[in-house]
C-alpha cells in the first residue's frame, strides 16, 4: 500500500548535456535559417562568368569536381543550382512579404467597420476562387513577365489564407473585455489597434510570412517552368528544370534530379522553420 | 451486460439505502476508506527566462482521504491549482506535469492504468461548466455515448432516462443542445451524467460559481444525496459557504499546502476550535462572522518563505516557524500544519 | 453628482423576453449602494449599460450624469470592475503596462494595495485572481473616475482577500466622495458594506 504509485511518467532532464525540447527547437530553427541565408549569400557572390560554357566537359555525370554534373554546354550544375536557389529564395521572400503586408492591411481594416469587413471577405472569396497558378500567370504576363511580374503575381495571390486568419483573430480580440475597457479608459481606436491588437496578431503574421514562403517558391518555379515567368537567361530553378526536360530522354538524369531535389529540400527546410517557430510562439504548448 | 449489472447494483444500493435510513447514526462505522492520497506533490516544468527550465511545485505534500458516504471539501482560492488534484486522481494531468506520492483506491494502488480503468466508472467527475459538453450534440446522445447495437442503445437510453428522471429532467431535455440549458438544468445534466455509471467516488470541481441561490442549494442537495447513497464526494471549491453547508471535512489549501483538515463542526461561534491561524482568519473574514481584515497575500509557488508558508503573515511566530515548515500532524481527530497547534496539544 | 439610469429596457436580439424593463436606478456621489439579484436576472447587463459598455442602439433608455449624457470618447467617469479580472487584461501585456494603461498610479497607492514590486514585471497568467483583482480595482480608481460599479467583484476570491479589497476600495471611494454600486448575489456581504440596498426584482418591471 505504501509503494509509490505514480512514478513520474517522464524523467525531466536537468543535466546540461541533454537538450530540452525548447533548446532543440531553437537549434533547429537557427540551423535551418542559417542554411537558407548561406545559400542566398553564396549565390550572390557567384560570378556569372564562372558558369561559362566549356565544351570540353559537356554532359559529365556527377563527380567530385562537378558535384551535380555538367550540362550540354559544359556548365557546372552545382553553381547553376545554387544561383537558382538563391534567386528563388529572394523572389519567395519578396512575394511573401508583399502578401503579408496585404493581409495585415486588409485584416486590420476589416476590424474597423462592418462595410469594410464584408468588402474584405468578398475580396478573399474572389481571389481564393481563382486557381493560384492561373492567377499568377495572368498577372505575370500582364506585367510583362520577368522578375517583377513573378513577384507581384505570387505576392498578390497568396494573401487570402493569412487575411482570413488575421480577420478572425481581430474579431475575437475586438470583443474581448480588455479592448472594451481600453475604450472606457478613453483610448482611441488607433491606439487600441497599435497597442492591443497588433502584438496579439504578430505571432500569426510572422508565421504567415514563413509558411507562405514554400508556396511562393514552388509557384515561382512552376510558372517559370511553364514558360510564363522568368526569362530564359535568368539562372532560375524553373528554367533549369524546363531546359533539362529536353535531355532527360538521352539519359542525362542529373540535370533535372539535383536541382529538383534541392528545390524540394529548400521547401522542406522552410516548413521545418515554420513548424518549429509555431511550437515556440504558440502559448498553448509553450511549456512542453 | 455491464448495464444490467449496474442496474442490479443500483437496486441493491437503493435497498441498502432504505435500510440505512433507519440507522443513519451508524454511518461512520460502516463507511470504508475509498480514496487515500498521501504526500502527493505536483510540479510543472516551466521555461523561465529563455531556455532555462524550472520545476514549479503547485501542490506540495498533500495528504487526504475520502471514505464512502463522506464529503471532503478542498477549499482554496481560484487559480491556486487545487483542480490539479482532481486531474491527478483521474490521471489526466498535462504532459509537463510531474506527480509524486502515493494514491490508493479501496486499498489498491492507483496507477495510471488503474486510473484509466476507474475513470468515468468508479470515479466520476462533475466538471465546472456545460462547456465540457459537446455543443453540437444533443444532451441525451452524448450522455449515452457509444453503443454497440440497437439493443444496447435501448438499454442505455432507458438507464439514462431513469437517472435523468431522478434529477427532474424530463424527456424534453433529452433533445436539447447544451446551449439551450439554463444554469440549474445544466448542472443537473452534469450531475446525472456523472452518476450514470454509479460511481463510488464523485469529484465535483467548482460546482457552484455563477449560480443563483436556488441553483446552488440544489447542487449542494445533490451532493448531499450522493453521500447519502454511500458515495464518497471530493468537493473542490473556493466557496467557503458552500463547503460549510455540505462537507464533513474541509481541507484548507494555502500556497500549495493543505494547512488544516478541519471538521465542519469546528467552524462555529468565534472559530476557537480552528487551530491554524489562516483557517481562523478565513472564517472570521466572512461577512457574517465579522468581516475582519487580515493583511498579506499568499506567497507564490516558487517564492515560498523558508519555514512555515504562513510565517510572513502569522502573528504568533516562533523561531521554529521561521525555519521549519511544519508537517501535517493529527491533533484531536483533525490534521494541522502548524507548530503552535502542535505545541499547544503536546504541552 | 448623480448617475441616473432612466427607463432602461433591454432584450437580446430578436428574443421576445425582456431582460430589463422600465428600470430606473440612481447613484449619488458618496453613496455606497448594493444591488442584489440572482444570476441571469440581468444585473451584469445593467452594470454594462450604466458604465457605457453596451452600445447605445442595443438598449433603450437614458444614462445621464447630472442630467448630461456621458461623452462617447475620452475617459468614462463611470468605471466597471468585472468578476473575472483575467478576462479584462491583455495576456501579452505585463502587469505594469496593464496598471498604467488607465492613469499614472501613485507609488503609495500601489503599496497600500499590497501590490509587490515584483508583480509589476509578471504576466497576467502568473498571478492569482486575488492579485489580479487588486490591479483591476486600482486602475479603475483614476482621479477622473466618479462612479464605480463592482459586478460580483470578489465572488471568485477567498474571504480574506475579499475583505482586503473591499476595505481599500471603500476607503478610497469615501476619501474621494465617489459613488459605488456593488452588484452581488451575496446578501451577507451587501448587508455588511452597503449603506443602501436595492433588489433588482423590485426595480425591474419584467
Amino acid at each position: 500500500m505504501n509503494k509509490p504509485v505514480d512514478t513520474p511518467k517522464k524523467k525531466f532532464h536537468t543535466s546540461p548535456l541533454k537538450l530540452n525540447l525548447r533548446t532543440k527547437t531553437i537549434l533547429i530553427i537557427v540551423l535551418t535559417a542559417s542554411m537558407l541565408v548561406a545559400i542566398v549569400i553564396n549565390s550572390l557572390f557567384i560570378d556569372v562568368s564562372t558558369i561559362t560554357t566549356n565544351f570540353s566537359s559537356i554532359n559529365l555525370p556527377p563527380s567530385f569536381e562537378h558535384l551535380f554534373g555538367t550540362d550540354w554546354m559544359g556548365r557546372d550544375m552545382f553553381t547553376r543550382t545554387l544561383k537558382g536557389l538563391g534567386l528563388s529564395i529572394m523572389i519567395g521572400a519578396l512575394a511573401s512579404i508583399i502578401s503579408t503586408v496585404v493581409a495585415v492591411i486588409l485584416g486590420l481594416s476589416s476590424g474597423m467597420n462592418k462595410y469594410l469587413d464584408s468588402f474584405v471577405s468578398w475580396l478573399v472569396d474572389l481571389f481564393s476562387s481563382i486557381p493560384h497558378l492561373l492567377l499568377i500567370i495572368l498577372i505575370s504576363i500582364s506585367l510583362g513577365g520577368g522578375v517583377i511580374g513573378v513577384i507581384v503575381g505570387v505576392g498578390v495571390s497568396h494573401w487570402t489564407t493569412l487575411t482570413r486568419v488575421i480577420r478572425a483573430e481581430i474579431k475575437q480580440i475586438n470583443t474581448s473585455e480588455y479592448v472594451h475597457l481600453s475604450k472606457n479608459f478613453g483610448k482611441s481606436k488607433w491606439w487600441i489597434a497599435k497597442k492591443h491588437i497588433l502584438p496579439l496578431i504578430l505571432t500569426q503574421v510572422v508565421l504567415g510570412v514563413i509558411l507562405v514562403f514554400p508556396h511562393a517558391i514552388m509557384h515561382e518555379a512552376s510558372v517559370t517552368f511553364l514558360g510564363f515567368g522568368l526569362s530564359p537567361h535568368e539562372p532560375a530553378i524553373g528554367i533549369i528544370l524546363s531546359e533539362s526536360m529536353k535531355y532527360l530522354a538521352t539519359g542525362v538524369w542529373w540535370l533535372a534530379f539535383f536541382p529538383g531535389v534541392s528545390l524540394l529540400i529548400i521547401v522542406l527546410l522552410f516548413d521545418l522553420v515554420g513548424d518549429n517557430l509555431q511550437k515556440i510562439l504558440d502559448p498553448t504548448n509553450a511549456h512542453e | 451486460m455491464i448495464e444490467s449489472e449496474n442496474m442490479k447494483n443500483k437496486n441493491m444500493k437503493s435497498e441498502n439505502l432504505e435500510s440505512r435510513n433507519i440507522t443513519v447514526t451508524e454511518k461512520s462505522e460502516e463507511s470504508k476508506e475509498l480514496l487515500s492520497v498521501s504526500n502527493i506533490s505536483i510540479s510543472f516544468l516551466q521555461y523561465t527566462k529563455g531556455l532555462r527550465k524550472n520545476l514549479l511545485k503547485v501542490i506540495s505534500d498533500l495528504t487526504l482521504s475520502v471514505s464512502s458516504g463522506e464529503i471532503v471539501a478542498i477549499l482554496g482560492s481560484s487559480g491556486s491549482g487545487k483542480s490539479l488534484l482532481a486531474h491527478a486522481i483521474l490521471g489526466i494531468l498535462p504532459n509537463n506535469a510531474d506527480l509524486t506520492g502515493e494514491m490508493t483506491f479501496e486499498g489498491k494502488e492507483l496507477d495510471q492504468k488503474f486510473k484509466e480503468k476507474l475513470r468515468g466508472k468508479e470515479i466520476a467527475l462533475i466538471p465546472q461548466s456545460v462547456n465540457f459538453l459537446d455543443p453540437l450534440m444533443k444532451v441525451a446522445d452524448q450522455v449515452i455515448g457509444e453503443t454497440v447495437d440497437e439493443e444496447d442503445k435501448k438499454a442505455k437510453k432507458a438507464h439514462q432516462r431513469e437517472v435523468f428522471e431522478k434529477y427532474g429532467l424530463d424527456e424534453k431535455v433529452d433533445d436539447l443542445y447544451p446551449f439551450q440549458l439554463s444554469g440549474g438544468m445544466a448542472r443537473r445534466v452534469l450531475v446525472s451524467t456523472a452518476l450514470l455509471q454509479n460511481p463510488k467516488l464523485v469529484i465535483a470541481d467548482e460546482p457552484t460559481p455563477g449560480l443563483d441561490d436556488v441553483a446552488i442549494q440544489e447542487t449542494l442537495n445533490n451532493i448531499k444525496q450522493m453521500a447519502a447513497e454511500d458515495r464518497g464526494v471530493l468537493l473542490i471549491t473556493h466557496d467557503i459557504n458552500a463547503a460549510l453547508k455540505v462537507a464533513d471535512k474541509i481541507a484548507i489549501f494555502y500556497s500549495g499546502y493543505v494547512i488544516e483538515i478541519a471538521n465542519v463542526e469546528d467552524f462555529t461561534d468565534d472559530g476557537e476550535n480552528l487551530i491554524h491561524p489562516y483557517t481562523r482568519a478565513l472564517y472570521k473574514a466572512l461577512p457574517q462572522n465579522g468581516f475582519n481584515l487580515y493583511k498579506g497575500h499568499q506567497p507564490f509557488h516558487g517564492e515560498l518563505p523558508e519555514g512555515c508558508v504562513y510565517s510572513d503573515r502569522c502573528d504568533q511566530n516562533t523561531d521554529s516557524c521561521m525555519k521549519i515548515n511544519p508537517d501535517l500532524r493529527e491533533i484531536e481527530g483533525k490534521k494541522v500544519r502548524c507548530h503552535r497547534g502542535h505545541r499547544k496539544y503536546s504541552r | 453628482m448623480e448617475l441616473k439610469g432612466k427607463n432602461i429596457n433591454f432584450k437580446y436580439g430578436f428574443s421576445k423576453k425582456w431582460i430589463l424593463k422600465d428600470l430606473n436606478i440612481s447613484l449619488k456621489s458618496g453613496e455606497i449602494k448594493g444591488l442584489i439579484g440572482d444570476s441571469g436576472s440581468g444585473k451584469s447587463t445593467l452594470s454594462k449599460i450604466l458604465s457605457g459598455y453596451m452600445e447605445e442602439k442595443k438598449f433603450k433608455g437614458d444614462i445621464t450624469i447630472d442630467g448630461l449624457k456621458p461623452l462617447k470618447s475620452g475617459f468614462n467617469p463611470v468605471q466597471l470592475i468585472f468578476q473575472h479580472p483575467e478576462q479584462t487584461m491583455n495576456p501579452k501585456w505585463k502587469m505594469k503596462d496593464i496598471l498604467y494603461e488607465s492613469w499614472d498610479v501613485t507609488e503609495d497607492l500601489i503599496e497600500e494595495f499590497g501590490i509587490q514590486k515584483s508583480w509589476l514585471n509578471r504576466w497576467p497568467n502568473e498571478l492569482s485572481g486575488g492579485e489580479l483583482q487588486r490591479f483591476a480595482v486600482l486602475r479603475a480608481l483614476s482621479p477622473n473616475t466618479q462612479f464605480l460599479i463592482a459586478d460580483e467583484m470578489t465572488t471568485m476570491l477567498d474571504a480574506v482577500t475579499q475583505v482586503q479589497i473591499w476595505d481599500l476600495t471603500i476607503k478610497i471611494t469615501k476619501q474621494r466622495n465617489m459613488g459605488m454600486l456593488i452588484v452581488s448575489h451575496d446578501k451577507d456581504l451587501i448587508d455588511t458594506i452597503c449603506d443602501d440596498i436595492v433588489y433588482l426584482n423590485d426595480i425591474n418591471n419584467v
